[in-house]
């Protein structure tokens, strides 16, 4: 069997408090296939963002592996892109300029010319065709997002890691960036791991969606969501989805200490 | 647009003048209480050689206070951005130096390093200059969202490579709206020096002259050609700020 892309085996984490060490990841395995597409849900604060750092390298766990490529990540990989919640564009840069960024770090064989039209190709994709010489402050917080995915993209990652991405962004606009990540995905093939509260949002975008405990998080339950579920904002009203909504509903309760006991009748 | 930038503020002057002039007549009050504007074209035809060699002694030296106080004030201040340690070691002693009246660090510096009145007076400009610089970039580089380093460390940037094309640029609108304070106070600091020192030179020694000499018209017009060279200073820290750091200011929409 091909070994996944990403391999995270026994991972555990701590933080050091002032009233002690925070165990906030305890023996998390989650392994993504290469296309595969995995969202992480779970209560506040159990530690989805520590994970994310650890995929990206920027942190090291304090027991476990990860495991990228056939590689143990022990450092920063440039095949790996990130967006936040916060969309953190350069405000003294234009959108093109801002998008570019990853390929002034890191090394790479395109011309000035190819990189220009890849970023232009990228912005037309997500929608921000005629926005590139604008700077961030004259964009919706949805664009930015947009312009900030491309960013992630821009250097051809393997990897692609959503730290919440669309958490502050209204409803529509919300299901709106959802579609353009579908868009991305079929043009730009990656692997992706994103970390979400939405629990609609996991079903429509992944393939697997892995529900992880309360702190100290392991992986409590996974969901394969099937590949032929048409991914349609319409199925997100269909009697199949609030059935699988259901059910992650039920096993967040449990991840939140709430028990399996059914609410008071 | 012009009319509003150019216009609107002359008309301010002339109206601050007329009714100074206007405060001296209705009181009756001879120069050597209250000088008036009219008194002062006197004191410039006499004495405009002075006022353009002192003028120069002092913004010469006000600007090089504060050139200093950017290196050093730039230095200290990304020192504590970037060691929580270090911020929690300078910041006690930065305050409690900051307190100190600097009015009263002058006659110690002319007495500790006398005779060397170039070198007093940058000194005592770059004392009363640096902490507003090292403060705010010391600010700006600590309050830096750690997502804006994540983006570019997960690429596998150096923290060097993160500073030049992050951290730096963001904290430049903090760092020129701290300079517009800090050339200000380097400009006291250079006209107290200037005053207190025996045989000092720059407008602060035109106007002890003035003092000794019991001319006042001499005195007020030093105030107005003191003012001026801060105007002047300050708009220049203003567009320097409108190149570099354009972008901070919102587009009126």
């Amino acid at each position: 069997m091909e070994r996944p892309l990403i391999d995270i085996k026994g991972v555990s984490h701590a933080y050091m408090t002032e009233t002690g060490p925070l165990q906030v990841l305890d023996g998390l395995d989650i392994s993504v296939p290469t296309g595969g597409f995995v969202a992480v849900v779970g209560p506040s604060g159990c530690g989805k963002s520590t994970l994310t750092r650890l995929i990206a390298g920027l942190m090291r766990p304090d027991a476990g592996e990860v495991w990228l490529h056939g590689k143990q990540v022990t450092s920063p990989r440039s095949t790996v892109g990130m967006a936040f919640q916060n969309p953190v564009l350069l405000e003294w840069r234009s959108i093109l300029k801002n998008v570019m960024l990853p390929l002034e770090i890191v090394p790479t064989k395109l011309s000035k010319r190819e990189r220009e039209e890849r970023a232009y190709r990228l912005l037309a994709l997500v929608g921000l065709e005629g926005f590139e010489d604008k700077r961030p402050s004259e964009l919706s917080g949805g664009m930015r997002q947009r312009a900030s995915l491309c960013r992630a993209l821009i250097h051809q990652p393997e990897v692609l890691i959503l730290d919440e991405p669309f958490g502050s962004l209204d409803a529509f606009t919300r299901e709106d960036l959802w579609q353009t990540m579908q868009a991305l995905k079929a043009e730009e093939p990656f692997t992706g791991v994103l970390i979400t509260h939405d629990l609609r949002e996991s079903i429509f975008l992944a393939n697997q969606v892995v529900v992880l405990s309360g702190r100290p998080a392991r992986a409590q339950y996974v969901m394969d969501v099937p590949a032929d579920a048409q991914r349609e904002l319409d199925d997100l009203y269909a009697p199949q989805t609030a059935e699988r909504l259901n059910i992650l509903r039920r096993q967040i309760e449990v991840a939140q200490g709430r028990g399996r006991a059914r609410p008071e009748a | 647009m012009m009319v509003r930038k150019v216009a609107v503020p002359v008309i301010a002057m002339t109206v601050f003048l007329v009714m100074w002039e206007l405060l001296v007549w209705a009181n009756d009050w001879p120069n050597y209480v209250m000088a008036s504007p009219s008194d002062l074209p006197e004191a410039y035809i006499r004495f405009w050689h002075l006022f353009l060699e002192m003028g120069w002694q002092t913004l010469w030296r006000t600007v090089v206070g504060l050139l200093i106080a950017i290196a050093v004030g730039a230095s200290i201040g990304m020192v504590m951005g970037f060691s929580r340690t270090m911020r929690e070691a300078l910041y006690p002693l930065l305050v409690g130096f900051n307190a100190i009246p600097k009015a009263t660090v002058v006659p110690i510096v002319a007495l500790l390093f006398v005779g060397a009145h170039d070198f007093n007076t940058i000194l005592i400009a770059f004392i009363i200059s640096f902490f507003p610089i090292a403060v705010s970039i010391s600010i700006g580089l600590s309050t830096l969202e750690p997502e804006y380093r994540d983006i570019l460390r997960s690429l596998g940037a150096s923290q060097l490579t993160i500073f030049w094309k992050v951290a730096l640029p963001k904290t430049l609108p903090e760092f020129f709206g701290a300079l517009k304070v800090a050339v200000t106070l380097a400009f006291i600091g250079t006209n107290l020096m200037e005053i207190v020192s025996p045989h000092g030179r720059g407008l602060g020694a035109l106007f002890d002259s003035g003092k000794t000499n019991s001319d006042y018209p001499l005195m007020f017009a030093v105030l107005i050609a003191l003012a001026l060279l801060g105007i002047v200073l300050y708009y220049v820290v203003v567009a320097l700020e409108a190149i570099f750091a354009g972008w901070a200011e919102r587009q009126p929409t």
